[in-house]
């Protein structure tokens, strides 16, 4: 049994007091973490790597016998992501066990060669799953930014139906490529599947509107009239319509109003009905 | 060889393309959609294609080539139903298809021709 195993094992009560007492108060971060979770979760991760080191060789930390030890720090790394904790602390937890276990092996050792090789491997492993931590603190990161990403690209098109025969798609941001197939995907299904004539595309909260937008626009408009209903521009502001003037943009085969109101009040009127205010009708 | 059967209803052609078209398909529908119309004196033409999936470039052009013939013609023509799918692919093509009147439904595009034809002041009797 290596020295390392033998210190971890002999002593694995005493290590964790040792090792939450070593850990700064700055790291520690009381204010997010109960003492009570915090010696929960030392005392589970000193037990872990004590049978892990028992099963076989340091060096490589993905190795079988320290599976335990990589689910155990995906967990910590996790939640206390959540938490809020830095990076950076989390590391700082895994390293700070360093100090209790060499100065248990300096008492165990029995030659000065032996501690500094152990002392040497318990360096290099301590720090692979310090690093460990941060690599799953930065995975975890990266799998929600792709989660928002596509949450984004979902919500940022929605279709809604106002009337029978009617439907309004507000779009809000930059429209590009990508997102212009999303959007014309989804109207197009949802014309369908409502049997829709008029839908009326708004892009007030479009914050610019340059020739691959309006190039955009007029294919998504195209599309529709091709499967047979028509598309209504709306939430055209000053701005916008000098631009896409200057641009020589040729909107004119669009029917194209400044409020989505206006543009409604068309796509009413198309589909056959009146509005009279009941004031005037008595 | 198969044939895409043209049905007559009234003054109107109904034809639907219920298989995949392919390019000796649409010629032979070009030809017999011409004759029919100068036989029958038909004043519209509903063409259905809600069960076609995929269309290329010649399909999409013959689409639009057999709508301008019958126009030519004096018969209105209708393209009605189609997917999503179709439409996009058309647009990237950059077959706008235009002067060919559209609807979603047979329902809706009967309705387009009907009015078509009685706004036509100047339609035969």
């Amino acid at each position: 049994m290596t020295l390392i195993a033998e210190v971890i094992r002999k002593h694995e009560a005493d290590l964790t007091s040792d090792w939450i007492q070593e850990m700064a108060s700055s790291t520690r971060r009381s204010d997010l973490m109960k003492d009570s979770e915090l010696k929960n979760q030392a005392s589970q991760f000193v037990k872990a790597l004590s049978s892990a080191v028992e099963g076989g060789s340091t060096e490589d930390i993905s190795g079988r016998n320290f599976d335990s030890v990589r689910d155990l720090l995906d967990e910590i790394s996790r939640s206390r992501a959540n938490k809020g904790f830095t990076p950076t602390e989390t590391a700082i937890f895994v390293f700070s066990f360093k100090k209790p276990v060499i100065s248990r092996m300096q008492k165990e050792a029995k030659d000065p060669q032996t501690l500094l090789n152990e002392s040497w491997k318990l360096n290099e492993l301590v720090d692979k799953l310090g690093l460990y931590t941060t690599e799953v603190f930065l995975k975890s990161r990266e799998e929600l930014i792709v989660r928002q990403q596509q949450d984004m690209l979902e919500l940022s098109t929605p279709v809604v139906r106002l009337w029978e025969g009617v439907l309004a798609l507000p779009l809000i941001g930059t429209l590009d490529s990508a997102r212009t197939q999303v959007v014309m995907e989804s109207l197009l299904r949802k014309i369908v599947e409502t049997n829709s004539q008029v839908a009326i595309i708004d892009i007030t909260g479009v914050p610019t509107v340059d020739t691959l937008v309006a190039q955009h626009l007029i294919k998504t408009v195209t599309a529709a009239r091709l499967m047979g209903a028509d598309c209504i521009i709306s939430g055209i502001r000053p701005q916008i319509a000098q631009t896409i003037v200057h641009l020589g943009v040729n909107l004119s085969d669009v029917t194209t109003k400044s409020s989505m109101a206006d543009a409604f009040m068309i796509a009413l009127q198309r589909g056959g009905y009146t509005f009279v205010k009941k004031t005037d009708v008595a | 060889m198969e044939r895409i059967p043209i049905l007559r209803m009234g003054d109107f052609l109904l034809v639907t393309i219920q298989v995949d078209m392919h390019d000796r398909l649409a010629l032979a529908l070009q030809d017999d959609l011409t004759s029919r119309i100068s036989d029958t004196g038909a004043r519209g033409v509903l063409i259905d294609i809600s069960s076609l999936e995929t269309v290329d470039s010649f399909i999409g052009r013959m689409l639009s080539n057999i709508a301008s013939m019958s126009r030519v013609m004096d018969a209105e023509t209708v393209v009605v139903g189609m997917q999503p799918e179709v439409a996009i692919t058309l647009v990237e093509l950059g077959l706008a298809l235009p002067g060919v009147r559209t609807a979603l439904n047979v329902e809706r595009g009967m309705d387009l021709l009907r009015n078509s034809r009685q706004n036509n002041a100047w339609g035969r009797r």
